[in-house]
């Protein structure tokens, strides 16, 4: 079918996007905390094939970059090409960074020599930005994936508990998810977050971050669920083995919860970009994820101050790079749901 | 109908009656809620001017006597209750003044400022939305759906910082706040000048808003421009502006009604981000403020403001569907 190509094609185009992300420590030439003070606010590196005698190299190669301050005071940085050093696949260099998934001391690419190559430029204290944005995407994207299981998760216990039980405990589940739905999603968040500790070590942050996402979005899921519980509930099949007397936790475990799949995957794939983007707009605030760990979020409030925002294009890096990953995210959900609609108008 | 109008009144006000009650059942719990958290929160506002060696224990324990923060939260609770009677809804400590006078203005603008962006993006979006449905699968539907899609992926926060970057390198709009800070100034330039910084907020919330709305319209359009009722009209030879908007559009109001309420909430939410990016001073920095300085009735207040706005939209989409549709009046209490 076409419909199921277009799902797989978003699908398998999401995992390709999160590899360099999990990989960043292969992908990412550099260590995302190490400051090169020298080439603060660098634009991004240009790679060249002839030398300044018009000799042409096969391997292209980056020349030295110079820090120095412009006429308004700011600094800047220029080429100078009397010093270069070559590109290389697969160069050693050991990071010191140790918040990362996987540990790897190759890097897909780098230099020979003490020039730098920075792909997306640097920021102001001359990080390199394209291994920030690798890294700060395992904090994005990873906050993204925690929120949902974790959203999900409560949904799926709530939800079966006020479908499955019925009566004043459904009534109690659904009234408290009424109130956390009455409230504009932002402003729920900033309530949960304004009574938690503000000054918080990077890992604490992203944790209690995961979890307040989490927390505050357990109320549609659970509804949605409560809803497939309702209506399995009734089916001959799951009354058939009630009266052969299936306990009640493998009555929803195996008879009940396969049937919320369809919800669960759907839901799934519409909450992990929400998630993601409340990850960035809280660390984007400052109140989630902080320095040094990068995340998109953090990497992008560099973008509030005046020089940076009118003069550093290529800080605008870690929210172009959420355009295709909403993108791919928006199609597998769209595609998700025409499925489970046609799977519907079938049975 | 014989029954009267007497018992259609009398059914309309109890349900009124009802929603009111529930709303007010809400605003009651959402502060219930909020004073929880407050209590379990392990910073106070207090606790951080404690680290100011300049202030003595006796210093901190009077202040925390004269706001009330030694007493057990169910009387903190009446006393905030009674201040809410009051009209001042609590103390701010960082502005040392009653909450209420701050968030009046501050919300007044963010309505200003939401209002705006509503109206802008409905505006836009019913005609292009009428556009795509009425040449669906041509070039003018397919436009709108890759522009909609380009819209829906990209975040606020970039739209923000992109309409800013914008207004720095153009100049053509200012950057932050309300007014040009000279008060020497006519009434129309006056409003030339605040139209001018409405502008780009407005125009970030409205990009926000117009992919969900046009694919809204353009869907409750389709299924009504597919029924049998309009084939049957054309075939009676209606000019088709005519079924257009005597015909379809009526058909297609109930669902976009029910958007306009749902709608609120998340321009309430997509507000406070823009606010902050754009320095617009509504809601949003206030609050943010307030979360950063452990402010905590400015907090408590801000959030029942949103949900007291996110409520009233709601109502109001009900109010109209029960206008605008005689099922709902005849078919439900």
């Amino acid at each position: 079918m076409i419909r199921n190509k277009k799902l797989w094609v978003s699908a398998g185009a999401l995992v390709l996007f999160q590899v360099p992300v999990v990989g960043a420590s292969f992908f990412a030439p550099y260590d995302p905390a190490a400051q090169n003070r020298d080439v603060p606010s660098s634009p991004p590196t240009s790679v060249h094939f002839a030398d300044w005698r018009g000799r042409f190299h096969l391997r292209p190669f980056v020349c030295r970059w110079v820090g120095d301050t412009n006429s308004s005071g700011f600094p800047s940085s220029h080429e100078d090409c009397s010093k270069t050093s070559s590109l290389r696949f697969f160069v050693h260099n050991q990071t010191a960074y140790n918040r990362q998934v996987l540990k790897s001391s190759r890097h897909l690419f780098g230099t020979d020599g003490t020039e730098k190559l920075f792909l997306l430029g640097t920021d102001e204290y001359g990080r390199d930005q394209f291994s920030r944005l690798l890294y700060g995407g395992q904090t994005s994207l990873g906050a993204g994936f925690l929120a949902t299981g974790l959203s999900l998760g409560l949904g799926l216990v709530f939800g079966c508990i006020a479908g499955y039980l019925g009566s004043w405990v459904d009534d109690v589940v659904m009234r408290t998810a009424e109130l956390f739905m009455a409230l504009p999603w932002i402003y729920l968040l900033f309530m949960v977050r304004a009574f938690l500790p503000l000054n918080l070590e990077a890992r604490q942050a992203f944790l209690l971050l995961i979890g307040v996402i989490g927390i505050t979005g357990w109320a549609r899921p659970s509804r949605l669920i409560r809803g497939v519980v309702l209506s399995v509930k009734e089916r001959a099949y799951v009354l058939a083995a009630r009266g052969f007397g299936v306990s009640h936790v493998s009555l929803i475990r195996r008879h009940i919860l396969p049937e919320a799949y369809s919800v669960v995957l759907t839901q799934s794939a519409l909450l992990i970009p929400q998630y993601i983007l409340a990850e960035v707009t809280f660390s984007f605030l400052g109140l989630g994820v902080g320095e040094p760990q990068p995340s998109w979020g953090n990497m992008l409030a560099n973008l509030q101050s005046y020089y940076v925002l009118k003069a550093h294009w290529w800080m605008f890096s870690p929210g172009l790079v959420l355009l295709p990953v909403f993108f791919l995210f928006y199609s597998l959900a769209d595609s998700l749901q025409r499925r489970v609609q046609i799977i519907d108008l079938v049975n | 109908m014989r029954t009267g109008w007497l018992t259609e009144a009398t059914r309309v006000i109890s349900a009124v009656a009802k929603r009111l009650a529930r709303t007010l059942f809400m605003i009651f719990a959402v502060s219930v809620l909020a004073f929880i958290m407050t209590d379990m929160a392990p910073g106070k506002y207090l606790e951080e001017i404690k680290l100011n060696p300049q202030i003595s224990p006796n210093t901190l324990a009077a202040l925390r006597a004269e706001y009330g923060l030694d007493r057990p939260l169910a009387v903190r609770y009446l006393f905030w209750l009674s201040s809410a009677a009051r009209g001042e809804f609590g103390f701010s400590f960082a502005y040392n003044c009653p909450v209420w006078p701050l968030l009046r203005v501050r919300a007044e603008n963010s309505l200003i400022l939401t209002v705006t962006a509503m109206l802008l993006s409905w505006a836009l979006a019913i005609p292009i939305g009428i556009l795509a449905a009425t040449h669906a699968g041509r070039w003018q539907d397919r436009a709108s759906a890759v522009s909609t899609t380009f819209l829906l992926a990209t975040p606020d926060v970039l739209v923000g910082l992109a309409l800013l970057a914008f207004a720095l390198h153009t100049r053509w709009f200012p950057t932050g706040g309300m007014h040009t800070l000279t008060n020497e100034m006519e009434l129309f330039p006056r409003a030339q000048d605040f139209a001018r910084h409405l502008f780009l907020p407005a125009a970030a919330l409205t990009a926000g808003m117009l992919p969900t709305l046009i694919r809204h319209v353009r869907s409750s359009m389709l299924d009504v421009l597919n029924s049998p009722f309009i084939a049957a009209a054309r075939g009676h030879g209606i000019p088709a502006g005519r079924i257009l908007l005597r015909h379809v559009l009526p058909a297609a109001a109930n669902p976009l009604i029910s958007l306009l309420g749902v709608s609120v909430g998340t321009l309430l939410s997509g507000s406070l981000l823009i606010e902050v990016i754009m320095s617009w001073p509504g809601v949003g920095p206030l609050l943010l403020q307030a979360v950063l300085e452990r402010d905590v009735y400015i907090v408590i207040a801000a959030i029942m403001f949103s949900t007291l706005f996110l409520i009233t939209g709601n109502l109001t989409a009900d109010a109209l569907l029960y206008m605008a549709d005689p099922r709902i009046r005849t078919d439900q209490p």
